[in-house]
């Protein structure tokens, strides 16, 4: 099988797989970073979203050999040891979470939004966020989370 | 996903040749149509031939009333650019709505051309606009490019390498989405351009297509209510689990009243 070399918050990871291989199949399978979910693998639900050169992008709908060369950030690459990324703390201060299983991406796809604008409005976040489905929060307290966040990551607080 | 072989050529003559050596090889570019074809099993090709590593197709150029995007610009580099807003805000308004913020990231403009999807939005804008399709070997008017359900004029092997936009005088387009998805239900493109009045209907019929009505009574009068009365036929629209055939007949109407009264 072929080798690839993958870039992985900040560490450079050689797996052996197939060409057909999803991102979140050598994330998950290959490289034990199950902190990226699976949710409805048809690009939809977003609970796969991973960072690719600093770009939020679905891992079911991308090939691991065509992250070769790229800086790939997952959930796990965030904190800082024990310190909860921004982003995280304001998730856990806001409680924009219920079951969590979509949170991870929820998290990676805020921290783009944030990257690029740094004091969202509501309809900003809601309309950022289309393409991560949350099946409890009913989203009111992620939006909140994730303008916090994008304050807290920008030099707020 | 059956396996395939994967190649990452550097220029635009060397992917041409691995396409055309290697029957039912496909191009990749960001890969938002294609991967989930492949995962359910409706495509297999027995190889990919990536276009990330080609150069100088990423570009945007505004040239007097054309804007020139390259095809592998992302939807949410159009969607970005101050120069797509400006020249034809229209454009980049619809870009900005395209799926979601994670496949606008991947997503490319010469994809979403040479892959039709019958509720994609960018061949409303084509069609409405009067693109002009650029390949490695020649150009397609979009009149007659769009041809029917996932079908253009693009002979086997053809790579699309940009699309030329004239600048029309004021456009705007309007679309009812899958609540999932965000393709279009329905998507009505309207435009005022140098050569009349164009009305193009995507997420409706096979493919997109005009409505030579809609134009008639809008060069009379560019008002929503110039539309009263004026329906397109169910006869040949789409019918499935999101809209029947006579709903999307009737958001026709509505998308194109709301286009016609958002027009800059």
């Amino acid at each position: 099988m072929p080798k690839l070399t993958l870039s992985v918050n900040g560490q450079p990871r050689t797996i052996d797989c197939a060409n057909a291989t999803l991102l979140v199949e050598a994330l998950r399978e290959h490289l034990g970073l199950t902190g990226t979910h699976v949710g409805c693998d048809s690009s939809q639900c977003g609970a796969c979203t991973v960072h690719v050169d600093g770009r939020s992008v679905k891992s079911c709908t991308m090939l691991a050999v065509e992250a070769e060369g790229a800086a790939i950030t997952t959930i796990e690459g965030l904190a800082k040891g024990n310190d909860l990324h921004p982003m995280q703390a304001a998730f856990k201060e806001h409680h924009g979470l219920q079951c969590g299983f979509c949170t991870p991406g929820m998290v990676m796809s805020a921290c783009d939004l944030a990257a690029r604008n740094p004091a969202p409005s509501e309809g900003e976040v809601r309309h950022w966020l289309e393409g991560n489905l949350c099946r409890c929060t009913g989203y009111h307290n992620i939006v909140k989370a994730v303008r916090a966040g994008a304050g807290d990551m920008n030099g707020g607080k | 996903m059956k396996d395939f072989e994967f190649h990452r050529p550097a220029s635009i003559k060397d992917a041409v040749a691995l396409v055309a050596g290697t029957s039912g090889a496909k191009y990749l570019a960001g890969g938002q149509s294609l991967l989930p074809v492949m995962k359910l099993d409706l495509a297999e090709p027995p190889a990919l031939v990536s276009l990330a590593r080609l150069p100088g197709l990423a570009d945007i150029r505004v040239d007097g009333g054309t804007v020139a995007i390259g095809a592998l610009c992302t939807h949410d580099q159009v969607a970005r650019s101050a120069d797509v807003a400006k020249a034809i805000p229209a454009l980049a308004a619809l870009a900005s709505h395209i799926g979601d913020a994670q496949v606008r990231n991947r997503g490319t403009l010469g994809g979403s051309v040479a892959h039709a999807d019958p509720a994609a939005d960018y061949p409303a804008a084509l069609l409405g606009l009067g693109a002009t399709i650029v390949t490695d070997r020649g150009k397609h008017a979009a009149d007659s490019y769009f041809k029917g359900l996932f079908e253009t004029s693009l002979a086997d092997g053809e790579l699309v390498t940009a699309v030329h936009f004239p600048v029309p005088r004021r456009a705007a387009y309007a679309k009812f989405a899958h609540r999932a998805s965000k393709y279009a239900v329905v998507g009505v493109f309207v435009a005022e351009t140098a050569g009349g009045v164009r009305v193009a209907i995507t997420g409706a019929g096979a493919t997109v297509f005009r409505s030579a009505a809609m134009e008639a009574a809008l060069t009379s009068s560019m008002t929503p209510g110039a539309l009263d009365g004026i329906t397109v036929p169910a006869d040949d629209l789409n019918a499935d689990a999101e809209a029947s055939a006579e709903y999307r007949a009737h958001l026709i109407g509505v998308m194109a009243k709301r286009a016609v009264a958002a027009l800059r």
